[in-house]
């Protein structure tokens, strides 16, 4: 079990580090000039290149690497060349944010999906079947912006249940806890029902075909009541390919929402990366997206220990 | 006895929350589309910075109204000296900055000098480069002295990059702006919104609001439905496209075209063949039906126009009719220039839509004389680097936003690369001119050259779709300066 730690983990450290060299050259080659940006059309050509040497951007290529590269190492992930506040303390905001609906919207997903997909698998071939997994094919099919404005004008500009939009900060008392949470409730369920569409199909397929297996029908022979054999025999060995697709959502979740943050102007990751690539706020996007190849890896890693607690036969082994 | 305390008591509470009733809100929340990279107004160009520090946190010595004249602001008064090169102003006096420091002359030199120094990040450094000296008279009494008379000195010192900052909080204002206006900064929430406070020691007329929240809603759909359901009551511009006749039927808000200082332009590489030409560029001009496109763009709101020009200012000569739509003249004066079949070329357009919904309205207009245009669609960044500052480009369509900018085509090396000692000189001289009516006559000259020249298609002047809550009273209906002023803002009942 160590041994495989240890080799997972040089290999992330190896991944983190191609990451690594990738971002920054794709960076540097894209065209534009933060400075420029920062000072618009009328701009004197002194006062940009008073700005470039302040940003730093005077400066080699290979130097600004290396500088960054050692700073990450010791957890300095440098400053926003347009907001002037630290890189890590800009991803910690977003974070407060991005992570409870990332969090949220995975568990609404996976309480709709694993019934429904189960259930569906049970009745293969039945009409309760059918209408379910047609349901999961619209759910796939609606985008998700489109849903996400359906519900802003049912829940929010008709019945004034919750705002349309915009997130008020997790304060320090109970009431604006809940303020901030009503602010979620819209986006989370916009992002939950694409995910659970898929995550249902996923879990009814795996579950059909375990289904069909020996040990159920040894199992169902020993006496066991389907509904045990169902939920104890069958969804356990359904749960790896389940699992797998709920680490690729979560990574999804954590960053790949921006649409769903504009809809509801939410102040996400998804934003801040998409704000900085278009303000060349390079260091910003640099030091977001190696956090986020982090986070891929370590959900990764969660993943598979997750495989070995639903299957023994995998932790001995490797 | 007991029955009537309880009763006197209920009859209290009724009261104050009667009262509490009646009085007008003070709060308000407005919908901005971007959110600004800082809050330092003498540190980057974006428009975003000065629509929620300008006029509220920080103040000019002098600035701008809402109607675009120059008005004192922290400076009472001034004189100007015979030949025009010598400023004195008189300050106020009791003014405090929200840090609670004293304002006074030292911080006038200081923050002049500052944004002219060598090391100065000021996106607006020209501004500065006319003047010679700053002294300081006496505590209240500041002199700048000019290296030669400059008729748009007063009006330059109203721009947002030549605010009064102090030594002591200069250089934090990026991220907790100090200044001495009428509010103080509250918080930002990065991602979210900026709020400001009434500051209750301002020198001037205090603020009716006690409290403002900017809100940064860049997805237009998403701003129709905050603007619907209530959590946002204002915006100053909202893109509200098929949605604003909706808004408009909606006793509950108030909708006001109002006119900006974006001259929309379809820009030419006067550089470059074919467009150094002419006879093409007067083709080009002949060939685009600016209703149309101002229909196609701006849903109608813009304005025309035939120069380099607002349509608000008073100098403002109307030259539409320069270069009337007439296509069988365009196809004239392309064969005359030698081109009978006409040409292809590109048109890089920048995200605005007025810029991507314009451009196919100009593509398809230009293919019926007979050029052809790839439309190259950019992202700010891009386009920055491509066509403004390489100029690499054949035709693009932006609105320049900054006020009173003629001027640009008296710069050698602006991108669209327009040469003509006549208006150049015609620049120097009215530098140098003091007098409003002399004034107003070399404005007109300069109008009519660049017209003439066909330098640019003159499109429209953008539109601003303020929308507010039909309770609100005092928001700025035009933009003659990118400002959301909230200084006489109040709601009424």
């Amino acid at each position: 079990m160590t041994a495989y730690l240890l080799r997972r983990l040089a290999i992330a450290v190896a991944t983190l580090f191609v990451a690594s060299l990738v971002v920054f050259s794709v960076l540097e080659i894209l065209p534009g000039d933060p400075a420029r940006l920062m000072l618009g059309l009328n701009a004197s050509p002194d006062a940009l290149a008073a700005l470039r040497t302040e940003m730093g951007l005077d400066r080699p290529l290979a130097a600004r690497y290396l500088d960054w590269l050692g700073g990450m190492i010791t957890g300095d992930f440098g400053r926003s060349l347009t907001y002037s506040s630290p890189v890590i303390d800009l991803v910690k905001e977003r974070l407060a944010v991005s992570f409870p609906l990332a969090l949220i919207a995975l568990t609404l997903s996976t309480i709709i999906a694993i019934p429904v997909g189960v259930f569906a698998a049970a009745r293969r071939g039945k009409a309760a079947d059918t209408v379910a997994m047609g349901l999961a094919q619209v759910g796939v099919a609606v985008p998700n912006f489109w849903f996400a404005l359906l519900l802003v004008y049912v829940f929010a500009v008709s019945l004034r249940l919750v705002p349309a939009g915009g997130f008020p900060g997790w304060g320090d008392s109970w009431a604006s806890h809940w303020q901030a949470l009503r602010a979620l409730i819209l986006p989370a369920i916009s992002l939950a029902l694409p995910q659970a569409a898929i995550l249902a199909r996923v879990t009814r397929s795996a579950t059909v075909e375990v289904l069909g297996e020996d040990y159920i029908r040894t199992a169902r022979a020993k006496g066991l009541p389907y509904r045990r054999v169902l939920w104890r025999h069958a969804l356990r060995n359904a749960m790896i390919p389940v699992l797998t697709i709920m680490g690729l959502q979560f990574a999804f979740l954590l960053a790949g929402t921006i649409i769903i943050e504009n809809v509801f102007y939410l102040p996400g990751l998804g934003r801040l990366i998409f704000q900085a690539i278009s303000q060349r706020d390079l260091i910003v996007v640099e030091g977001v997206v190696m956090l986020l190849v982090a986070s891929v890896i370590l959900i990764n890693l969660v993943v598979d220990i997750c495989y070995t607690i639903v299957d023994p036969r995998l932790r001995g082994g490797r | 006895m007991r029955m009537f305390a309880r009763s006197l008591a209920a009859a209290v509470i009724l009261a104050a929350s009667a009262s509490a009733a009646l009085s007008a809100r003070t709060d308000l929340v407005l919908g901005v589309v971007l959110e600004p990279p800082h809050l330092d107004p003498t540190a980057g160009a974006a428009a975003a910075i000065d629509e929620i520090v300008y006029a509220n946190i920080f103040e000019g010595l002098t600035r701008i109204g809402p109607n675009g004249d120059v008005v004192p602001a922290l400076a009472e008064s001034w004189e100007i000296s015979e030949d025009g090169k010598i400023y004195t102003f008189k300050l106020r006096e009791g003014v405090k900055y929200h840090d609670g420091t004293s304002f006074d002359a030292e911080d006038v030199k200081f923050s002049i000098e500052r944004a002219m120094g060598k090391d100065s990040t000021n996106a607006q450094k020209v501004l500065f480069s006319g003047i010679q000296t700053v002294e300081v008279v006496d505590p209240t009494t500041v002199k700048v002295t000019l290296q030669q008379p400059q008729g748009s000195f007063l009006y330059n010192m109203a721009w947002g990059d030549a605010v009064i900052v102090a030594p002591e909080s200069a250089d934090g204002n990026k991220e907790k702006p100090i200044g001495t206006g009428p509010f103080k900064f509250g918080n930002w929430a990065k991602g979210s919104s900026v709020t400001i406070t009434r500051n209750p020691e301002y020198w001037g007329e205090p603020a009716r609001l006690e409290k403002a929240e900017f809100r940064f809603i860049p997805d237009a759909a998403a701003a129709v439905a905050a603007l619907l359901s209530g959590d946002v009551q204002a915006f100053p511009n909202l893109q509200a496209g098929d949605a604003l006749p909706q808004i408009e039927a909606d006793p509950r808000f108030k909708v006001v075209i109002g006119a900006t200082e974006g001259e929309t332009i379809l820009a030419m590489n006067n550089g470059k063949e074919p467009f150094n030409n002419l006879k093409v560029r007067q083709a080009i001009s002949h060939a685009v039906n600016r209703d149309e496109v101002i229909l196609g763009a701006t849903n109608s709101h813009g304005v025309p126009i035939g120069s380099h020009f607002s349509p608000a200012n008073s100098a403002y000569v109307d030259l539409t009719g320069t270069y009337p739509y007439d296509p069988e003249k365009a196809k004239a004066l392309l064969a005359e220039a030698g081109y009978p079949d006409g040409f292809s070329a590109t048109l890089k357009l920048p995200p605005p839509p007025y810029a991507r919904l314009g451009g196919e309205i100009i593509a398809s207009e230009l293919r019926e004389v007979g050029i052809n245009l790839e439309i190259i669609p950019m992202e700010w960044a891009q386009w920055l680097e491509q066509v403004f500052t390489n100029k690499e480009f054949d035709l693009t369509i932006i609105s320049h936003t900054e006020p009173n900018d003629i001027n640009i085509y008296a710069r050698d090396d602006y991108y669209f690369s327009y040469r003509n000692p006549r208006f150049n000189e015609i620049m120097t001289k009215l530098d140098a001119t003091v007098e409003p009516e002399k004034r107003k006559e070399l404005y007109g000259q300069a109008q009519r050259i660049i017209a003439e020249d066909a330098v640019n298609v003159f499109l429209f002047q953008l539109p601003k779709i303020g929308v507010w809550d039909a309770k609100l009273e005092g928001m700025w209906e035009n933009m003659p300066i990118q400002a959301n002023d909230l200084t006489k803002v109040r709601w009424v009942d």
